[in-house]
């Protein structure tokens, strides 16, 4: 095989294969609908090989944290965290909570306890 | 890894406000001057096509680029964490601003007396929106002191929408914007509620 002397990539292409090549290309495969602020956590342990990257979130995540969160505590796209939150979740090794639906606005009850806990800030 | 922990669940629930404003207008410093943890830092990869149209014409071709998202935390009690986001200053970034403002509580716009106009389409999106907002004058120290009222002209605010001063960088400040933000926010919802 020829090798092509201009390669499709260069150097700024560097840190951008690696994330996408553990989601295997996948950008879009989030089936559980993750927010942001979806909360997430690990529940078990995996059984099988895992990706590192996947092994770093359960990691981080053994207690209640935000996708975003996750997202910053491992330093990868969130894009890419979120698929493969996807795959844990689906794999049964994390649960997680949505933030409610977003077309309902929030209950007097939640907005008052934000106040009063800015309050006491 | 903790075993025996299939017990573990998510009984907490998220909530966000969105900080919005100009570039360097001091949006990050007003969320880590409340959050609990400094504030982290996401990044969001972003395809030319998603990227849309670009004002950096001219810049070295890329076919990605990151968009940074900094964030803060409060946690408001064990089963209630508030999320305080900044939003993406460049509106080539407005794309991001639908998956911030969704579900939001409510928004701070950060006005910048100096650079007004920075925070219009700030002021635009969360009318269009119906995103709940208050507009929080960032007083730098060398910049020139308008009143609330000529902020509020220049912005071309609906009477109903609370401006403050503040000092982005001070604790009891950015709380009193807060305040001020949820006050209104409850406000309006009982508003809705009675109607």
């Amino acid at each position: 095989m020829i090798v092509d002397q201009d390669a499709w990539f260069d150097d700024a292409a560097g840190p951008l294969v690696r994330p996408y090549a553990v989601t295997g290309g996948r950008t879009r495969a989030d089936t559980h609908g993750l927010d942001l602020i979806t909360l997430v956590v690990a529940v078990r342990e995996p059984a099988g090989d895992l990706e590192p990257e996947s092994l770093r979130i359960l990691r981080v995540c053994q207690a209640p944290m935000s996708v975003v969160e996750v997202a910053a505590h491992v330093n990868l796209p969130l894009q890419v965290v979120k698929v493969l939150l996807s795959d844990l979740i689906t794999q049964n090794l994390m649960i997680y909570r949505s933030a409610g639906p977003s077309a309902e606005a929030p209950s007097p009850q939640i907005l008052q306890a934000v106040l009063d806990g800015i309050r006491k800030l | 890894m903790a075993s025996g922990n299939s017990e573990r669940d998510v009984t907490a629930t998220a909530v966000k406000i969105v900080v919005a404003g100009g570039f360097g207008v001091g949006k990050t410093t007003l969320v880590g001057s409340v959050s609990e943890i400094p504030p982290l830092r996401t990044e969001e990869l972003i395809t030319e096509a998603s990227a849309g149209v670009d004002d950096l014409s001219g810049v070295e071709r890329k076919n990605t680029t990151t968009v940074a998202l900094d964030f803060g935390r409060i946690t408001i009690n064990p089963k209630l964490i508030l999320y305080l986001f900044g939003t993406p200053g460049q509106n080539r970034f407005w794309f991001m601003w639908d998956e911030l403002a969704r579900g939001a509580l409510g928004a701070v716009v950060l006005a910048d007396t100096r650079r007004l106009d920075s925070c219009f389409p700030a002021v635009d999106f969360f009318e269009g929106r119906g995103v709940p907002f208050i507009v929080g004058v960032n007083c730098f120290d060398d910049a020139h002191r308008y009143t609330v009222e000529e902020v509020r002209a220049a912005l071309d605010l609906d009477p109903h929408v609370p401006v403050v001063l503040c000092d982005a960088r001070a604790r009891q400040s950015t709380k009193d914007v807060l305040i001020t933000l949820m006050q209104y926010v409850l406000a309006r919802t009982r508003l809705a509620s009675a109607r």
